[in-house]
């Protein structure tokens, strides 16, 4: 658990921040991007939050509602987030323009363990949305490069068009210091360059993985995890060093509301980041 | 610990010269045989002759909606307006060891602004009781307290035993100080010595809570879950009733030809169906039994992992409210392996085939 004591408002933690919408653009049909920047400047630049962190988001008369952060703290100032439009909240953001305003607090969660995952070989697999935490860590890891070992992305998305961040990857995909297999389930277009099927196809394309030295980051929708979780255990990758970040409804994110209770323990608090071995002994995870 | 003894003729003396500047709260009786905590404003009012109040006193700390903020475009404003001072007379232990459970959980990481400022208005006043048949506070070791209170009133024949719990409850004492006797007479001791005895022994219910923990884990798949789940009729009763019990959702309340939204909060139940509801429709506990499990693994397995303990008081509240029989004695009887005649059985049996 982070028990560092980040939050923007120590006094009152449920007092949401004035936040500025600073740039806002499609990512897929139902997915946005949002880069946000907390309206006092002060404020934005010392807002410390750790990869897969998340926040609460606010839009007066709608509500509020939590959202994994997908930039990294070794940008600060900006906060990026991917939405889809699904329900009360989101409705409401979709209907936001740049520079408007909303409501934040947080940050929230115990994030990926980046300590212990330095010096490690870092696989990072994600599907469909599960691209918005992970999205995080890998420019976390991009950023540190140094610091880590291989660092391998599968991305996996059902048609081209609905993959998010698909040009920021195909950019990457250029570096040789990274590894980027992507792949969409049907190829509508007819023109898809790349690979055609679930993202586990992905796999016989990675080479030599070491496992006691591989930290695997799995999130996408929860039809993936059982696919991907087999593929990763048969690597041999320790089942504390593969870690999945979870979705629960929230209403607090500082453990009071309940909502996210998983048998005994609660997301916003001891997750949302989750070893295989916690979902293997805690029931009711995935 | 400071002891002071209090002839009986002088409690309400003493409560109308303490609570001069605060609400005075105690239990009054409501229709035939039920008991709520009121705001007192005659002393005639009060009536100590009771097993358990309805809803738990958790509710006069955080009511079940309070305004969160009063949110306008230009910033939100704190809303403080359910925190008054007040003085709560006539607790039971059960109540305040559950109150000691609501203070560590909304302090835990982060405090709740909400409800520690509540708290730290209240005086709590606990009063001793009497076991009634559904009563299980000494299985679950909260008939005695050993915190959480400014003073605890043990009734003998015709005087208190007044334990001073704090310094603010010594403050109390020092308002009145001629009403009370420093003085505890060896005749004193022995009959509360004596009334400990017999109360002990009132109790006619008696559950192996330590087996729970292990129970829970070992039955997390059997098939009694889906029995209890087809009866419980997700009503949430037994969570409004519960003294541990402190989910809540929060509404943004537009006020209507206003130019602000209220934030309430209000209370909610992990036992309703849309609890775990996600964006999307993602639903991560459809089913009764999943949401059950979930109320039970709280109540006796633990509460949350950090405080090592259940979170269940014995107050017996879910016994007398839970209109289907599903409460931690039949529950815990049912993990145990007995069979249990109760009203959930025979639901099962009787319609549901």
């Amino acid at each position: 658990m982070n028990t560092d004591k980040n939050e923007l408002n120590q006094a009152n933690p449920f007092l949401p921040e004035p936040a500025r919408i600073v740039r806002l653009y499609p990512l897929t049909d139902d997915v946005r991007f949002f880069q946000i920047r907390i309206a006092d400047m002060e404020k934005a630049l010392s807002f410390k939050y750790c990869v897969g962190q998340f926040a609460m988001i606010s839009i007066l008369g709608a509500g509020e509602a939590p959202f994994s952060i997908s930039s990294t703290p070794s940008r600060p100032g900006l906060l990026e987030f991917c939405i889809r439009q699904t329900g009360t909240v989101t409705n409401a953001l979709f209907r936001l323009k740049e520079n408007d305003l909303v409501g934040i607090r947080g940050p929230y969660g115990n994030g990926f363990p980046v300590e212990k995952m330095k010096g490690k070989d870092i696989l990072i697999v994600m599907g469909g949305l599960g691209a918005a935490p992970l999205r995080s860590v890998l420019l976390y890891c991009l950023d540190n490069r140094d610091l880590f070992g291989r660092v391998i992305l599968l991305h996996g998305a059902k048609r081209p068009a609905e993959m998010i961040f698909r040009e920021e990857f195909f950019d990457l995909k250029k570096r040789d210091d990274l590894e980027c297999c992507l792949a969409v389930d049907e190829d509508d277009t007819g023109k898809w360059p790349e690979n055609i099927g679930v993202v586990t196809k992905l796999f016989p394309l990675i080479e030599d993985i070491d496992p006691e030295n591989t930290y695997s980051l799995v999130c996408g929708p929860p039809v993936m995890y059982k696919f991907v979780l087999k593929e990763l255990v048969d690597l041999d990758i320790p089942k504390d060093q593969i870690l999945m970040t979870l979705e629960r409804r929230m209403k607090c994110g500082v453990g009071k509301c309940g909502h996210c209770a998983i048998d005994y323990i609660y997301t916003c608090l001891d997750g949302p980041v989750f070893t295989y071995w916690d979902v293997i002994h805690m029931k009711e995870l995935i | 610990m400071r002891i002071v003894k209090l002839q009986k003729e002088n409690l309400f003396p003493f409560l109308d010269a303490i609570s001069e500047d605060s609400e005075l709260w105690a239990p009054v009786k409501k229709g035939a045989d039920r008991h709520v905590f009121k705001e007192i404003q005659d002393f005639s009012q009060v009536d100590l002759d009771y097993t358990r109040t309805i809803i738990p006193p958790r509710k006069i700390l955080l009511p079940p909606s309070i305004n969160m903020f009063k949110a306008k475009k230009g910033g939100y404003e704190e809303d403080f307006s359910h925190v008054s001072k007040k003085i709560l007379f006539g607790i039971h232990p059960c109540d305040i060891n559950g109150l000691v459970i609501m203070d560590r959980f909304y302090s835990y990481v982060f405090d709740d602004p909400y409800y520690s400022k509540a708290r730290k208005n209240v005086l709590i006043l606990g009063h001793s009781c009497w076991p009634d048949e559904h009563c299980l506070c000494k299985s679950t070791n909260t008939h005695v307290v050993e915190e959480g209170y400014d003073l605890f009133f043990t009734a003998l024949e015709d005087c208190y035993i007044v334990w001073i719990g704090s310094s603010r409850g010594d403050d109390l004492i020092r308002i009145k100080p001629d009403l009370f006797d420093e003085n505890i007479t060896p005749q004193d001791i022995q009959n509360f010595i004596r009334r400990r005895e017999e109360k002990d022994e009132a109790f006619q219910t008696e559950i192996d809570f330590s087996a729970m923990p292990d129970l829970m884990e070992l039955k997390y798949n059997d098939s009694l879950w889906e029995k209890i789940g087809n009866a419980c009729l997700a009503c949430g009763s037994c969570t409004n009733v519960c003294p541990t019990c402190n989910c809540y959702n929060v509404l943004d309340k537009p006020a209507l030809g206003e130019d602000f939204s209220e934030i309430r909060r209000c209370w909610d139940a992990c036992t309703l169906e849309n609890y775990s509801e996600v964006a999307g429709g993602e639903n991560f506990r459809e089913n009764r039994a999943n949401r059950l499990k979930l109320w039970y693994t709280h109540k006796l397995q633990a509460y949350i992992s950090k405080y090592g303990k259940p979170a269940c008081v014995g107050c017996g509240r879910c016994i007398v409210t839970c209109p289907v029989d599903i409460n931690v004695k039949t529950v815990a009887k049912t993990l145990s392996g007995e069979e249990v005649d109760s009203f959930w059985n025979r639901f099962y049996q009787e319609v549901t085939k």
